[in-house]
C-alpha cells in the first residue's frame, strides 16, 4: 500500500490552505428542474400504487416519484449502479428518504413504466431485490436502525442482520397498503438509541442483561473512576480498592470500583464513560419489543412505545423468535384495528390487557414500570378494567 | 475462495428484501478485480483491499459468539474539529487486519438528501480510493455516513472533500450534531414553512457549535414541515422545530362533493390495497377530529378553525379539498431525547407560533438563550430535556424571556407547591419575630 497524499494536507503546517467550517453543499443545487420550479407551490399528491407517488403543482407541473426500499449499508457499487438508474430516468437527480429509502423521480407518467421495470429487474447474486418498489401510505416502510455488529463498541445485538429478519418477514406489507394505518418500525441495538425508537408503533431494542464485568487491572488506567461513578443513573457504582493478582503474576492494591448489582438496569452507561466495564455476553444480551408509539400529530398525541416483550434471546443469523412475534403482532394489529388507528391507538381503545390476550404474549412482572416517578402513572388507578 | 468463511452471515444474502450481505460482498469483490486497475491509474487503495472481507469475517465471529468486536473510539479526528470523525477499532486486529482500524466519517448531507448523479460519485470515487467502499445512506441523525476508513487517511480525505467538493464534515461528541429536515417546500403541499432553508441557514451560521464540542452533550435541531412530523423531530431533537398554521384551513367544497361522491380516491390512495368500502365523511373524518371541530351542513363542511388543534387529519384525508391556512410559521419543543439517562423525553412546547423567515433573528436569539443557560447550568452528558426536569420549566421560560400561556401545559399542576418568589408576595419575607409575638403568645 503506497500511500498518496492528497496534497491538501501538510502535517508540519496543518493550517496551511486548510478550508474550514464550509458547511453542507447547498441543497438547492442539488433538486430537479420540476422541484426547483415548484418549490412551495404543490398542490396536493396521490399514491397511484404501493411506492409510487405523483405530486401535483399549481403550475400544472406533475413530479412522479418511485420509492424503493434499501439496506441503508450501501457499497459505492450500488450508489454508482443508482446513479446509473438516475442518469438514464431522472435526468441525473436522485434522493434519499429520512427512512432511508431511495426516491427516484421523474417529470412525467410515460417514462414512469421503464423506470419501474428497470428498479424490480435487478437483483443481488444472493437473490435479494436491490431496489424493491414499497413503503407509502398505510403500510410499513423501511425500518430505520443503527450499526450493531457492523461498526458499533456497546451494542446488544446486530441491527442489520434483525431488520433484514423483520423486513424478510414482513416483505408484503412493504409492497401493499392495507394495513389500518401507516407501520414505523425501527431498531436500535442499545439503550442508546442512536435511532430514537422510543416512539416507533413497534421497536425492537438491543438490551443487556447482565451487569458489567470489572477489569480491576486496568480499570484506573483506562477510566476516570469519578466519570465512571456518576455515569450510574441509580447510584449502583462506587469507588474502591481492591487486592489483584495481575496477568503478570504481581500481587497488588489497586483503585477500581465496586457494583452493587441487584441496583444495576444494564443501561451500559458506565461502559460508554469507561471501557474497563463490559456488559455484552451471549446468554444476557438479546432484544426488548415497544410498541404502540408514535410521532405524528394525526388524531392523537405522539406517544412513548410501551415494553410488550421482556426479552427476545440472540438466534443469528436469522432471529427466528423474533421474526415470529412481529408477524404476530403485525397481522393481530391488521386485523383488529379500525381504519386509521395507529398500533397504539389500537391497543389504548381496546384496553393493554385486551392487546396482550389477542396477540397472546405473556403478562410478566418485568412489564410494570418501576423506573422512578413516571412510573405511578402507568399503573391502574380505577376500576374501569376488562377480565 | 473467500478470504474467511461465513456460513451465519451468508444466510442473511436470501430472501427478498436487499441485503447488506450482497451489498458487503459486492465491495469486496469490486475491490480485488480493481486493484490492479487502480493501481495502474495512479490511485492504489489506500487501506487494505481485503476490508471488506475482513468485516464479513468479524460479523460472523460476532453471530458465533454474540458480542460485539468493536472497541471504544479513541481520540481520532482532523485538526482542529472534535467531532465528524468516529474512531473504531477491531478487538481482534490480528485476526482481521484489514479492520484494525475502521473509522467512520460523517460528512453532512445537503438538506432533505436530494443529490445529483455527479456529486454522488465524486463521493464514490473518494471512498472507494481512501476507504472501505461501504457507506450508510443515511445515519440516524441524516449525515453521509462514510464507513471505515484508517487514521492516517483522515486528513487526506477532509481536504479532498472541502477542497475538491466543497462539502465538510457533520457533528459527534458534545456538539450541535447535523441538523436534519423533511423534504419540506421541495415536494410536499403540507409544509408550513421552509425546512430546507432554515435547516440551512442554522447548519451554516452554528458551524463552530457543529464542529468544536462546548456543550455538556450532544444537541440536536430538527426540523418538519407539518404536524405529521415525517423527521420525527418531536421525539428525539432538543430543539424541534414543527410547522403549522394560525389561521383557517382551506376549503375546497367542490373537491370536498368529489370526495363524498366518490370521485377522489381519499386519504391520496394510501389506504388502496384493502377495501375499506365506500368513503365515509362523517366517519372518517368528522368524527375522528380530535377537537371535534368540523360538521356538514348542506353537503358542505364547515370548520370552526379557532377550535382545530391542526392535527392534520382531515388535509391528510382529503388532500385536494382541504389545505394548510395561509398564515404560516412554526412550533417550536424542546428537550427530547432517547432513553439515556434519566428517561426518554419527548419535546415540549416553548413558542406556539413563531414566524420562519429569513434571517431568523428571533429563532436565533431562542436558540442562543437556551445554550447560553444549559451550557451554564448543565452537568456534564445532561441534555437539555433533563435540565429542564431539573430545574423547572418556568426556568426555560425565564431564560427565553418567554411568557408563560396555558398552551405550555396539557393541565395544570396537581399539587399547590409552588415556589412563589419574594417580589410575588406583599411586603415581601422579611419579617419581623418580635412584632409576630406581640399578638402571638409563645
Amino acid at each position: 500500500m503506497t500511500f498518496v497524499p492528497s496534497g491538501y494536507y501538510n502535517p508540519d503546517k496543518p493550517m496551511e490552505g486548510r478550508i474550514t467550517d464550509i458547511g453542507p453543499r447547498y441543497y438547492a443545487d442539488f433538486l430537479p428542474p420540476v422541484i426547483k420550479k415548484n418549490k412551495g407551490k404543490w398542490l396536493y399528491h396521490e399514491i397511484l400504487e404501493p411506492g409510487v407517488l405523483m405530486h401535483k403543482a399549481e403550475s400544472g407541473d406533475e413530479v412522479y416519484t418511485v420509492r424503493c426500499g434499501s439496506p441503508r449499508l450501501l457499497s459505492v457499487e450500488t450508489i454508482r449502479e443508482i446513479c446509473d438508474i438516475a442518469d438514464k430516468h431522472c435526468d441525473g437527480y436522485v434522493r434519499f428518504t429520512t427512512r432511508n429509502n431511495i426516491e427516484f423521480m421523474v417529470d412525467s407518467k410515460d417514462k414512469l413504466e421503464a423506470l419501474k421495470e428497470d428498479l424490480t429487474s435487478r437483483k443481488h447474486p444472493g437473490g435479494s431485490y436491490k431496489f424493491p418498489i414499497g413503503g407509502t401510505g398505510a403500510g410499513l416502510t423501511n425500518i430505520v436502525h443503527t450499526q450493531g455488529w457492523i461498526h458499533c463498541h456497546t451494542p446488544a445485538t446486530d441491527a442489520s442482520a434483525t431488520v433484514k429478519v423483520v423486513m424478510d418477514e414482513l416483505f408484503e406489507e412493504f409492497q401493499k397498503m392495507e394495513l389500518p394505518a401507516k407501520l414505523r418500525i425501527s431498531m436500535a441495538c442499545c439503550l442508546n438509541m442512536c435511532g430514537a425508537v422510543h416512539c416507533s408503533d413497534i421497536a425492537i431494542l438491543g438490551y443487556h442483561r447482565k451487569p458489567p464485568i470489572i477489569d480491576h487491572e486496568w480499570l484506573d488506567n483506562l477510566c476516570e473512576i469519578p466519570l465512571a461513578v456518576a455515569a450510574c443513573p441509580t447510584g449502583a457504582i462506587r469507588p474502591t480498592k481492591t487486592k489483584i493478582t495481575t496477568e503478570s503474576g504481581e500481587e497488588k492494591e489497586v483503585k477500581t470500583v465496586a457494583i452493587k448489582q441487584e441496583r444495576c438496569m444494564f443501561c451500559g452507561n458506565c461502559y460508554t464513560m469507561c471501557p474497563s466495564l463490559p456488559l455484552a455476553d451471549k446468554e444476557g444480551d438479546g432484544l426488548v419489543i415497544m410498541a404502540g408509539g408514535k410521532i405524528s400529530n394525526r388524531i392523537s398525541q405522539p406517544k412513548f412505545s410501551k415494553v410488550v416483550v421482556a426479552f427476545i434471546p440472540n438466534e443469528p443469523p436469522r432471529w427466528p423468535t423474533l421474526a415470529k412475534v412481529m408477524r404476530k403482532l403485525v397481522e393481530t394489529y391488521a386485523k383488529h384495528a379500525r381504519k386509521y388507528e395507529r398500533f397504539g391507538d389500537w391497543a389504548e381503545r381496546i384496553g393493554w390487557e385486551r392487546f396482550f390476550e389477542l396477540c397472546e404474549l405473556e403478562f410478566t412482572h418485568h412489564l410494570i414500570d418501576d423506573f422512578r416517578d413516571p412510573a405511578y402513572y402507568t399503573w391502574r388507578q380505577t376500576t374501569q378494567f376488562k377480565f | 475462495m473467500p478470504k474467511h468463511e461465513t456460513p451465519m452471515v451468508d444466510q442473511l444474502e436470501s430472501g427478498p428484501w436487499p441485503s447488506f450481505v450482497s451489498e458487503i460482498k459486492r465491495q469486496s469483490e469490486a475491490r480485488h478485480q480493481k486493484a490492479k486497475e487502480m493501481e495502474e491509474a495512479g490511485k492504489p487503495y489506500q487501506i487494505p483491499v481485503d476490508v471488506c472481507d475482513d468485516l464479513l469475517g468479524v460479523l460472523e465471529m460476532s453471530f458465533k459468539d454474540g458480542t460485539t468486536h468493536w472497541k471504544h473510539g479513541g481520540i481520532v479526528g482532523v485538526f482542529g474539529y472534535g467531532g465528524g470523525v468516529i474512531g473504531r477499532y477491531c478487538d481482534q486486529p490480528e485476526m482481521f487486519p484489514g479492520v484494525a482500524h475502521f473509522h467512520t466519517m460523517r460528512v453532512n448531507q445537503p438538506a432533505g438528501k436530494y443529490y445529483t448523479t455527479e456529486y454522488l460519485r465524486q463521493i464514490c470515487d473518494l471512498w472507494d480510493f481512501r476507504g472501505s467502499g461501504l457507506t450508510n445512506m443515511h445515519g440516524s441523525t441524516g449525515d453521509i455516513v462514510l464507513l471505515g476508513t484508517r487514521t492516517e487517511q483522515l486528513e487526506e480525505i477532509f481536504g479532498t472533500l472541502t477542497h475538491e467538493m466543497d462539502q465538510d464534515l457533520g457533528g459527534s461528541g458534545s456538539n450541535l450534531r447535523t441538523p436534519a429536515c423533511c423534504l419540506g417546500e421541495s415536494r410536499c403541499e403540507f409544509a408550513c414553512y421552509d425546512t430546507q432553508e432554515l435547516c440551512y441557514q442554522l447548519t451554516m451560521e452554528y458551524q463552530d457549535e457543529l464542529h468544536r464540542p462546548a456543550f455538556p452533550y450532544k444537541f440536536k435541531f430538527k426540523f418538519d414541515g407539518c404536524p405529521n412530523g415525517c423527521v420525527a423531530s418531536i421525539a428525539r431533537s432538543d430543539m424541534s422545530f414543527i410547522g403549522t398554521w394560525r389561521d383557517e384551513i382551506r376549503i375546497d367544497q367542490e373537491a370536498v362533493a368529489a370526495y363524498i361522491g366518490g370521485e377522489l380516491k381519499p386519504n391520496a390512495g394510501a389506504h388502496a390495497s384493502r377495501d375499506w368500502g365506500p368513503f365515509d365523511i362523517q366517519k372518517e373524518v368528522i368524527d375522528l377530529c380530535p377537537s371535534q371541530c368540523m360538521r356538514l351542513e348542506d353537503g358542505k363542511l364547515i370548520i370552526d378553525n379557532k377550535e382545530c388543534v391542526r392535527c392534520m387529519h382531515c388535509i391528510n384525508t382529503m388532500p385536494r379539498a382541504l389545505r394548510i391556512g395561509n398564515d404560516r410559521g412554526l412550533s417550536i419543543l424542546v428537550g427530547a431525547k432517547a432513553p439515556i439517562l434519566d428517561g426518554a423525553q419527548m419535546g415540549s412546547l416553548l413558542v406556539p407560533f413563531i414566524k420562519a423567515e429569513p434571517p431568523y433573528d428571533e429563532i436565533k436569539e431562542i436558540i442562543e438563550n437556551i445554550w447560553d443557560w444549559w451550557m451554564e447550568e448543565g452537568k456534564n452528558r445532561e441534555r437539555l430535556g433533563e435540565l429542564i426536569k431539573r430545574q423547572g420549566f418556568q426556568k426555560l421560560l425565564e431564560v427565553t424571556g418567554i411568557k408563560p400561556v396555558p398552551q405550555h401545559v396539557q393541565e395544570p399542576r396537581h399539587n399547590p407547591y409552588i415556589f412563589w418568589k419574594e417580589e410575588e408576595v406583599p411586603g415581601g419575607w422579611q419579617r419581623d419575630i418580635k412584632e409576630f409575638r406581640k399578638l402571638h403568645q409563645r
